[in-house]
């Protein structure tokens, strides 16, 4: 073979953070620390960086999701559930579901694991400062909106009325009941119901819909200049709340979602997240109401 | 732009240089039809004589030299309790492609505005197309090419070199210094005024070739008005799912991750797969909910993304028209009549 005629150029990282080319499969080394059981089909699992510098350099915003990979099992998204106060050292609330969570079911404490991100757009918390904050969940959708909770905790003197709305489908569906006295003690607002309720329930039986009505007709008519809505659930939820919302005025660029989708990159190339054409991990997986709307086949 | 004009016996000579010292691929002769008819594929090249310069299309696109069907992103170096994760973009030295379309530079063009992006680079990408020649060559549009609909039957970038057949001599449009040093080893010349005519000629004669046409007017705004439409149900029962048509579309970029631990569990693998959004658990999540569980949902998606979605983020379509899709499907559904049946021009 003759001497090259033309120069090998390597991959440069010309550009910085995520617009580096390196950053595209950029895995924190992280290790399992503890693994709570919530209820019998979802672990809450807290994860440390390894490396000190990355752990701190970790910052996110609550409605982020990270991937989590288990070398030789799968990748996968999570939102995470734990207060961006704690950079990275994150918790992520996980159900078993598919062949990476059911592996992780099984695995114990020191478990060393791969993270990508923080990855996609989160809640835009710093906006509604000074307003009422809804937070609408139901079942597992809980889980990110943990986030927002601590972030309200955290900042609790930057908001007015926090109150969250919950419905799970039975009693011991419910997610980090440990908490509730906490949230209540930071005057947060807690109003749970179940659509299935046991022996030994007690509370309110129906949708999240019902208590919503409750609180929206306790509400003054500036309600809808007032507060900010977040909602994660299954997709039959958001249709409700959101339409119940609109009623009451609240404009759609107020009421936030959080999607779920498949994702093999979380980066915007795979396209297995694609909402219409809209990929859910770069301008998603939080979309205001507005947004999601003009998205065919969203929700 | 930098014209020149190379006669047939100097280009054979440009690809002896080319190939005695890189890896060249072009196109080949790879067999024929149940109709006798060749068919053409992308290989690597050692000998001029093999490469079929006048080819029509090849099945497959050029995008497997740069998105390969299979490609490991990382290997793991598995230990006791702990891993090791070693990343590779998997192009270790330069290539040259020679002879490749408008459509399929057209197609990378396009791609690159996804993958080389300002948001999340892809390395394994770029490692291909930094390090490909390009050499472009005109082609003869067959009845099933609507190119020309798409803004893609001839190409403004993109490629180092690219030659148009003027008769006896190979007309030269030069983009790279790269490819101006390439021909410094072999007799290229100015073109004559002569030259400039028969070029003219040449693209003029191309142009009526044309025949398959695809309205784009209002396109975005028209498929949102038939989101609904019951004729994507009509195209949903005769598709098949089987994602040939991505198999061969020379920019379908999707694709799924995979990772596998070998026999001994010393090392794991984490590899991409293309995928085609046709397939039924294209957008399924685990506990087993799909976002798109029908057929013609699937299929309208397609659509959507090259027609609608690519349009509004980068003002061009993600689909080339080079008419591989419809020669492909098993079920004959092809671009051109789907978008006129939304248009309700069928």
């Amino acid at each position: 073979m003759n001497e090259g005629l033309i120069e090998f150029k390597p991959v440069d990282n010309k550009g910085l953070g995520r617009n580096a080319p390196s950053a595209f499969e950029r895995t924190y080394k992280a290790e399992i620390t503890s693994i709570h059981q919530l209820t019998p089909m979802e672990n809450l699992y807290r994860m440390q960086l390894i490396d000190t510098a990355e752990r701190k350099g970790f910052s996110f915003e609550p409605g982020q999701f990270v991937m989590l990979e288990l070398p030789g099992i799968g990748e996968a998204p999570f939102s995470i559930t734990s207060s961006p106060l704690r950079h990275g050292d994150i918790e992520l609330c996980i159900r078993k579901a598919g062949n990476l969570t059911n592996f992780l079911s099984r695995v114990g404490r020191g478990t060393r694991v791969g993270i990508r991100g923080p990855l996609g757009a989160g809640f835009p918390m710093e906006k509604m400062h000074g307003q009422d904050i809804l937070l609408i969940a139901g079942g597992l959708g809980l889980a990110p909106l943990r986030a927002c909770i601590s972030y309200a905790q955290d900042n609790r003197s930057r908001f007015n009325n926090v109150d969250i709305i919950y419905g799970a489908k039975e009693p011991s569906q419910f997610l980090f009941t440990y908490q509730y006295d906490w949230w209540r003690a930071d005057d947060i607002g807690l109003h749970i119901t179940v659509e299935k309720p046991d022996a030994s329930w007690k509370g309110p039986v129906g949708m999240t819909t019902n208590i919503l009505e409750q609180i929206l007709s306790s509400r003054g008519s500036s309600f809808h200049e007032n507060t900010y809505a977040i909602v994660c659930g299954p997709p039959v939820m958001f249709k409700f709340v959101c339409s119940m919302l609109t009623q009451k005025n609240l404009p759609m660029q107020k009421m936030f979602v959080s999607l779920e989708r498949r994702m093999h990159c979380g980066m915007g190339k795979c396209c297995r997240c694609n909402v219409g054409s809209t990929y859910t991990c770069l301008k998603g997986p939080v979309f205001d109401y507005w947004t999601v709307m003009n998205l065919k086949e969203a929700i | 732009m930098l014209f020149r004009v190379i006669a047939r016996e100097e280009l054979k000579r440009l690809f002896g240089f080319l190939v005695s010292a890189h890896t060249v691929v072009g196109p080949v002769k790879a067999g024929r039809d149940r109709t006798g008819l060749p068919l053409y594929a992308f290989e690597e090249v050692e000998r001029f004589e093999d490469l079929s310069l006048d080819y029509a299309m090849t099945k497959i696109p050029a995008k497997r030299f740069f998105l390969p069907y299979r490609e490991d992103m990382a290997v793991f170096e598995m230990r006791k309790d702990d891993w090791e994760k070693k990343v590779d973009y998997n192009m270790g030295r330069p290539r040259i492609f020679f002879g490749m379309h408008p459509c399929d530079i057209n197609a990378l063009n396009r791609l690159d505005k996804v993958l080389m992006g300002e948001t999340y680079p892809m390395p394994y990408y770029i490692a291909k197309r930094r390090n490909t020649v390009i050499i472009g060559i005109d082609c003869t549009p067959r009845p099933c090419c609507f190119c020309r609909s798409m803004g893609a039957d001839t190409a403004l970038h993109g490629f180092d070199m690219f030659l148009t057949d003027i008769g006896e001599r190979y007309f030269a449009e030069i983009l790279s210094d790269t490819a101006f040093t390439f021909l410094k080893k072999i007799s290229a010349t100015e073109p004559s005024g002569e030259d400039h005519v028969l070029y003219k000629k040449a693209a003029a004669a191309r142009n009526e070739r044309f025949v398959t046409h695809v309205d784009t007017t209002d396109l975005m705004k028209i498929l949102d008005m038939e989101f609904q439409s019951d004729v994507w149900k009509q195209w949903g029962d005769k598709c098949l799912s089987c994602g040939a048509c991505s198999n061969v579309c020379p920019t379908c970029y999707c694709y799924g991750v995979e990772e596998t631990v070998d026999l001994k569990l010393t090392t794991a693998r984490k590899t991409k797969m293309l995928y085609s959004c046709n397939v039924i658990d294209f957008a399924e999540v685990a506990g087993g909910h799909n976002f798109r569980p029908e057929r013609h949902i699937r299929l309208k998606y397609r659509y959507y993304h090259k027609h609608r979605g690519f349009v509004e983020a980068y003002e061009e379509s993600l689909c080339v028209g080079c008419g591989r899709c419809g020669e492909s499907c098993l079920s004959g559904i092809t671009v051109p009549e789907v978008i006129a049946s939304i248009r309700g021009a069928l």
